[in-house]
């Protein structure tokens, strides 16, 4: 009530004032209008996404063409990393928590568990293609051509094999323990541990390097167990040579720009819609494209995925159909737009969309 | 106790207004000083505003300009119902576009040896424009309709100067060094040109393959629906309460805590409403996810300080006698304040609304949190619908074309942020209006 005195004093003085007479009468529409629609039923009539940014790029491709279309409103897709995406994800079933979380690594125990805790227990997964994630540097920078796990190991890692012994890293410059590469001074962007990309990064590079130069058998015999020379192999130097990028992948291209002697990692497509300012690295003397990763050659590669909350199938309009648009041969196939931007179409395709059509959830085969 | 520090009438050296002497230059000097620095200060500052503005302008420009191809195209009966019937309905209207577009080049004459997978390359997404024009018009079914439709971004940046011959080392399948000799051709027969880009200010987001169909306007709209829930808001809670605080409240150590707090409240990160917002408005409240009004709501709390804040200042700074003379010539307290000591407070409190305004318009941070951030390609439906439907704002809308890989994207990043300063000129402008117009001086 008071509220309601206080408000009439002001309009009432201002309305003698003219000018404020129509701005008066739109403010007081207008709070009556947010006042309905804020109680107002809240259903959801559009998909929501959430989750990697390395899949939202396709993910948006396929969310545009969904509501061109379809008669569906376009899915809405937010980023934040595979991590973040499946956290939301996993809070809960009902209209305001996500549909669908991407993600760039397929999803851990722990989180499954999390999920289920919350009552999200039938999750459907979607392997949506496979991404490769490449070496590049400046176009004008020095020769970094070619690349193996081992070099990437001895510049990145915080100890590595010298003269037979385990020792902290002494390497500041590539051809200190390779001479085929360039004398210059090691620096690597690579992305932060919340990306997906970063596990694959650990995984299929400096874990192989790891085991090729002889340094994970050296930590065993130092007294290591296998786990512990498994997760010790993992980690990166951190002096400064390594540096984390947290954002995306244009925030390492910005670095790349600016130090003539960094290499960066990148995905694929990243790389393939720069090739003006970057230039890419051999991994194993194999050159990164679609048809190398396709094949399996490419040693840095990882499949994408996203997870269906099977809950929200029949709730959400539109949550199936988007899911198998998705992976229909006409957008993920080879010839599809999703190919034609940088993703590397699954052999296995036609097996994940008889999954999507039978609704089949992880874990109910086995 | 003055004796001290007097100096005996004898000792003070004489003093000239002609000549100066050591103590008066050292002071001229001194202040001499401090303007050359305070000068230094406003030109250092002008300098970084221009090469501010120029950067955005410079960068920003293009983005209001897109490279087209103009074709005239046929659409029959039969092709439409086969296209309808596909699951990509968009790629084959993309396909028969882009046959008809191959026909036209061969009589138009361009003699220059070229493949259909070359005019793919060259071409933006059309298929969804296409679809859409049909959809709504299918009298113009079979009759000829001249399209333009956005061409490929690399053309684009060709056009515009930003993407050389020399930049491309080796092709991909995006573009192949042989296209540049195609787009010469097309643009010498008029089939590509450049138009002013409308689709930038009235179109919706694009996924990212389509950099050339990127709009901002959904994301105007966006802003626009959170200003105005921001302003019904803040607005009159930040009036009532600082109204009440400055003319009402018992000075005791209650209203004291709490002036301290509205004043703690204005230095809060941003990103911490966010987290409330998420929390209580989403997680709680179960509002919905994405939306104008809940990013509203989170930044009426955002901006609520600032205006109690600034609305306190200018209801202070009314003179004490207009009070006395109201309650002097027998006015309550109350009609003192609304018939005397408000509408001369007006133009502040107008003031520090707007700039209120024009820092929320500007926020990032709390959106993220609230998933405001994110890919939302369309309009809302109705004017409710703006506030309850998914819907993203313009700095969110830069925000993501940035991190976006194609360089089209970026370019329209930094004409987003020229339509961001516009609104906020906008914005700016009427604050000063409304001040001139309501300003009273005694």
């Amino acid at each position: 009530m008071g509220t309601k005195i206080l408000m009439g004093g002001i309009i009432k003085k201002m309305l003698r004032q003219e000018t404020f007479m129509s701005f008066v009468k739109l403010t007081t529409s207008a709070l009556a209008l947010s006042a309905m629609a804020a109680t107002a039923a809240v259903a959801r009539d559009q998909v929501q996404v959430a989750g990697s940014s390395t899949v939202l790029p396709y993910a948006s491709i396929v969310a545009e063409a969904f509501g061109e279309n379809f008669d569906f409103p376009t899915p809405v897709v937010e980023s934040g990393g595979s991590s973040a995406g499946l956290k939301r994800f996993c809070q809960g079933v009902g209209t305001e928590h996500t549909d669908i979380a991407n993600a760039s690594r397929a999803i851990r125990d722990k989180e499954i568990k999390a999920c289920a805790a919350n009552g999200v227990t039938d999750i459907i997964e979607v392997r949506i293609g496979y991404d490769g994630i490449v070496f590049a540097s400046q176009i004008q920078g020095p020769e970094y051509t070619a690349f193996t796990p081992s070099d990437i190991f001895n510049a990145l890692a915080p100890k590595v094999m010298l003269d037979g012994a385990l020792v902290d890293n002494p390497h500041t410059q590539w051809s200190d323990f390779n001479a085929d590469l360039p004398a210059t001074d090691i620096l690597a962007f690579i992305p932060g541990t919340k990306h997906g990309t970063r596990e694959v990064f650990e995984e299929k590079v400096i874990a192989a390097g790891c085991e090729a130069t002889g340094a994970m058998e050296a930590m065993i015999a130092g007294g290591m167990t296998e786990d512990d020379a498994e997760d010790a192999c993992l980690s990166v130097r951190t002096d400064g040579r390594s540096v984390d990028i947290d954002g995306d992948y244009t925030e390492t291209l910005a670095s790349i720009d600016a130090n003539t002697n960094a290499i960066g990692v990148f995905g694929l497509a990243f790389y393939e819609n720069n090739t003006d300012k970057l230039k890419v690295a051999t991994m194993s003397g194999v050159e990164p494209t679609t048809e190398t990763i396709a094949k399996g050659e490419y040693p840095v590669s990882r499949p994408l995925y996203f997870y269906i909350k099977k809950a929200h199938i029949g709730v959400i309009p539109g949550l199936k159909e988007y899911a198998q648009f998705f992976v229909a041969d006409e957008v993920a196939g080879p010839d599809g737009p999703l190919a034609a931007y940088g993703l590397v179409s699954d052999p296995e395709l036609a097996d994940t969309q008889q999954m999507i059509a039978d609704e089949e959830t992880m874990g109910s085969n086995s | 106790m003055t004796d001290a520090t007097m100096t005996p009438e004898s000792a003070r050296p004489s003093r000239s207004l002609i000549h100066e002497d050591a103590r008066t230059k050292k002071r001229n000097a001194s202040e001499r000083r401090f303007r050359a620095y305070g000068i230094a200060a406003i030109f250092t500052g002008l300098f970084f505003l221009v090469a501010l503005l120029a950067a955005i302008l410079s960068s920003g420009l293009p983005a209001f300009r897109q490279a087209v191809v103009e074709v005239p195209f046929t659409l029959t009966q039969e092709q439409y119902d086969a296209a309808e019937k596909a699951l990509l309905k968009t790629g084959i209207y993309t396909d028969y576009f882009v046959t008809s577009l191959t026909q036209t080049m061969e009589s138009e004459g361009v003699e220059i040896e070229f493949d259909e997978k070359a005019i793919e390359r060259l071409l933006g997404k059309v298929g969804g424009d296409l679809r859409k024009f049909y959809r709504a018009n299918e009298d113009q079914l079979e009759a000829s309709v001249s399209f333009e439709l956005a061409a490929a971004s690399r053309v684009d940046r060709y056009l515009k100067g930003t993407f050389a011959r020399e930049d491309l080392q080796s092709g991909n399948r995006f573009f192949m060094p042989e296209d540049f000799d195609l787009i010469d051709a097309m643009r010498d027969a008029g089939l590509i040109k450049q138009v002013f880009n409308w689709n930038f200010l009235t179109g919706v987001d694009t996924g990212v393959d389509n950099p050339g169909g990127a709009g901002i306007g959904a994301s105007v709209l966006g802003s626009f629906f959170m200003m105005l829930v921001v302003l019904v808001l803040s607005l009159p809670i930040g009036v009532a309460a600082s109204i009440y605080l400055e003319e009402f409240a018992p000075k005791n150590r209650f209203t004291d805590f709490i002036e301290v707090n509205i004043s703690n409240l204005a230095a809060v990160p941003s990103i911490v409403f966010g987290i409330l917002g998420l929390a209580v408005f989403i997680q709680f409240a179960h509002l919905p996810q994405s939306a104008p009004l809940v990013g509203g709501l989170v930044l009426t709390l955002m901006t609520l300080p600032t205006i109690i804040i600034s609305t306190r200042a200018s209801l202070k700074a009314v003179p004490p006698s207009i009070r006395d003379a109201a309650l002097g010539v027998g006015a309550s307290k109350m009609q003192a304040v609304f018939h005397h000591v408000l509408p001369l407070a007006a133009p502040g409190i107008l003031t520090g609304t707007i700039i209120g305004l024009a820092q929320a318009l500007g926020e990032t941070a709390p959106l993220l949190l609230i998933g405001m951030v994110g890919f939302v390609a369309r309009y809302p439906g109705t004017f409710v619908e703006g506030f309850i439907e998914p819907n993203s704002a313009v700095p969110a809308q830069i925000y993501n074309w940035a991190a976006r890989s194609d360089a089209v994207f970026t370019e329209k990043a930094w004409g987003g942020i020229i339509v961001l300063l516009l609104f906020l000129i906008t914005m700016n402008t009427i604050a000063v209006i409304l001040r001139r117009r309501f300003e009273r001086r005694w």
